[in-house]
């Protein structure tokens, strides 16, 4: 079985082909470019450089949120458009899974969060138990004094492992705020992935969790900013 | 039947509301032309909403490009290039198109050409009308553009004249909007306007210091809502239909007369309408007449093809594809694209 991954949830912009065999390749870029201007030119890249025969590929992973909106609809529609045109289905890897699985294996509680703005984060809970994988929180938005104050009280013996783009920006807050042992990934393991999306995708492919190009959206985890005032001012009406 | 000398392009189109794809052949046979229209989902926020319309892209793009491939009675092999609106419009929902039509173009192993939404514009007159070429007027009226171009060439154009402030269409929109008949707001003035009288309120008519042929509709949009105003406090009672039926006989005399001017002084006796306005009948039907008594030669796409459409990109991406200029897999969206931009 052979996966082309792709991750556009966050600033990073990475691509992987994945199989049976192995990792065939693999490009990520964490530079301030539009995934639009990135994406597919490292996708031509990796697949000319390993002679990649598109028509191999059985289905594209793809990172299918939360994170960016925008970065999650350039992913969304790349992958869309390679399985229209390759006739295949698509694999959706929840992000945050993704980038807690690259540490896999990892003694103690995996905290990925990602940046979400308005003093939030997007994050889940995992850690690997007998060797499985297991989501102890299902990805939500949730902020961060509320995040510390679920990890101070949880039962994690090998401490908390934090990752992703919301630790340079919530770091100083999250060391004021825990009272458990906790540490931050380094620069290989700490951001999206797409060899992730893609080795967690074969999990999922093998077990025929797919679901067809037209199926597929993103998952934002948030409504947007009209719809989030309009309810407001429904309720404030309703209230009066 | 696809013969070996026909060129067919599937193209994309997702700069506002309307998620839309289209098989075209030779830039001018229609094959098929689909369209998702998000209208009645922004309607109760009175006007597009940009994050909601990018969501419902991504969730519609794929049953829409289906549909117009099998519209067409093709398969994706049978497709020569794939064209996408790459600009201007709302930029996260360009990025949708742009993403999608890259990735389809790049696993099928085709070329891409990214097309210019204005330019899409123009070109839907070639559609219906096989004798029209360069070089004729165009007048480019839709909501976020209010253009008085010349087009010089197939992909040449020279700009005489622009809106200063809002463009026609969104002068139709907030207008709408002050008198109650809510959003769209073009077909709604249209309407209204067929059951009123023009004459009743005479409005202003904006010129513009420097530019014979610039257009400003921001002193006409506050004339209007002064009158409405003016006429709440005095107790008066507006009737909606003339109020549209003037507005909308004001913005039509301008664009005529503007249309007009630059047709005689530039010595141009072939004038084009292009744009969602365009679909307006009091437009066309202003315009028509005008060119009728100069002995001038009129053209107008149907207004399916008027207001945002994936065909009028197909059409126009042949031209490109006939300059052989085509797109790199780098294409971004340019929400701020300019008429002839390259």
């Amino acid at each position: 079985m052979k996966l082309i991954a792709i991750d556009s949830s966050g600033l990073t912009a990475s691509v992987a082909i994945i199989g049976d065999e192995g990792l065939t390749a693999s490009y990520t870029v964490d530079y301030r470019k539009t995934h639009s201007q990135t994406l597919l030119p490292m996708l031509d890249e990796i697949t000319r450089m390993t002679e990649t025969d598109l028509s191999s590929a059985d289905a594209v992973a793809v990172s299918a949120g939360p994170g960016s909106f925008t970065g999650l609809r350039i992913g969304s529609a790349t992958a869309k458009g390679i399985a229209l045109a390759l006739g295949i289905p698509i694999v959706e890897v929840p992000t945050l899974d993704a980038m807690a699985y690259t540490l896999w294996r990892a003694e103690g509680l995996i905290c990925p969060i990602m940046d979400a703005r308005r003093q939030q984060v997007y994050n889940g809970l995992y850690t690997f138990r007998d060797g499985e994988f297991v989501t102890v929180r299902e990805q939500r938005a949730i902020g961060v004094e509320e995040l510390a104050s679920e990890l101070n009280g949880m039962d994690a013996p090998g401490g908390v492992i934090l990752l992703g783009d919301g630790v340079p920006v919530y770091r100083e807050l999250l060391d004021s705020l825990l009272e458990v042992p906790h540490a931050y990934a380094p620069a290989h393991v700490n951001r999206q992935r797409a060899a992730s999306v893609g080795a967690l995708g074969l999990l999922l492919l093998r077990e025929g969790i797919t679901v067809t190009a037209g199926q597929h959206t993103p998952v934002y985890l948030r409504k947007s900013q009209a719809e989030r005032e309009r309810e407001a001012l429904e309720k404030k009406n309703a209230g009066t | 039947m696809t013969s070996n000398t026909d060129t067919d392009i599937l193209a994309i189109e997702t700069s506002c509301d309307e998620t839309a794809a289209a098989v075209v052949r030779n830039g001018r046979e229609i094959l098929s032309s689909t369209i998702y229209t998000q209208i009645a989902m922004h309607t109760v926020y009175g006007g597009v909403v940009p994050e909601l319309a990018s969501r419902k892209h991504i969730e519609k793009i794929n049953a829409v490009i289906e549909k117009a491939l099998a519209d067409a009675g093709l398969a994706l092999d049978d497709i020569d290039a794939v064209a996408v609106t790459y600009g201007p419009g709302l930029v996260g929902a360009l990025l949708v198109g742009v993403a999608e039509a890259k990735a389809i173009a790049w696993a099928s192993r085709k070329p891409l050409i990214g097309v210019n939404h204005i330019e899409g514009h123009i070109a839907a007159n070639y559609i219906e009308h096989p004798d029209l070429e360069p070089p004729y007027l165009c007048l480019v009226v839709s909501g976020g553009h209010t253009h008085l171009v010349v087009v010089r060439d197939w992909a040449e154009f020279e700009i005489l004249g622009r809106t200063v402030d809002d463009a026609a269409g969104e002068a139709f929109d907030k207008v709408a909007r002050a008198i109650g008949l809510g959003y769209p707001g073009g077909p709604k003035i249209d309407a209204a306007a067929k059951a009123g009288n023009a004459e009743a309120i005479t409005f202003p008519k904006a010129k513009v210091n420097g530019s014979a042929y610039d257009f400003s509709f921001s002193g006409l949009k506050s004339a209007v809502l002064n009158y409405l105003n003016h006429a709440e406090m005095t107790g008066e009672t507006v009737s909606p239909d003339d109020l549209a039926a003037s507005f909308q006989k004001a913005v039509v005399d301008v664009l005529c007369e503007h249309t007009m001017l630059a047709a005689e002084e530039c010595g141009i006796d072939r004038i084009a309408l292009a744009g969602g306005v365009s679909a307006n009948s009091a437009l066309r039907t202003s315009m028509e007449r005008a060119c009728e008594s100069r002995g001038m030669k009129f053209y107008v796409p149907s207004p399916v093809y008027c207001t945002d459409n994936a065909a009028m990109i197909g059409v126009a991406a042949w031209h490109e594809m006939r300059a052989g200029r085509f797109s790199g897999w780098d294409l971004n969206a340019v929400p701020g694209l300019k008429l002839g931009e390259r």
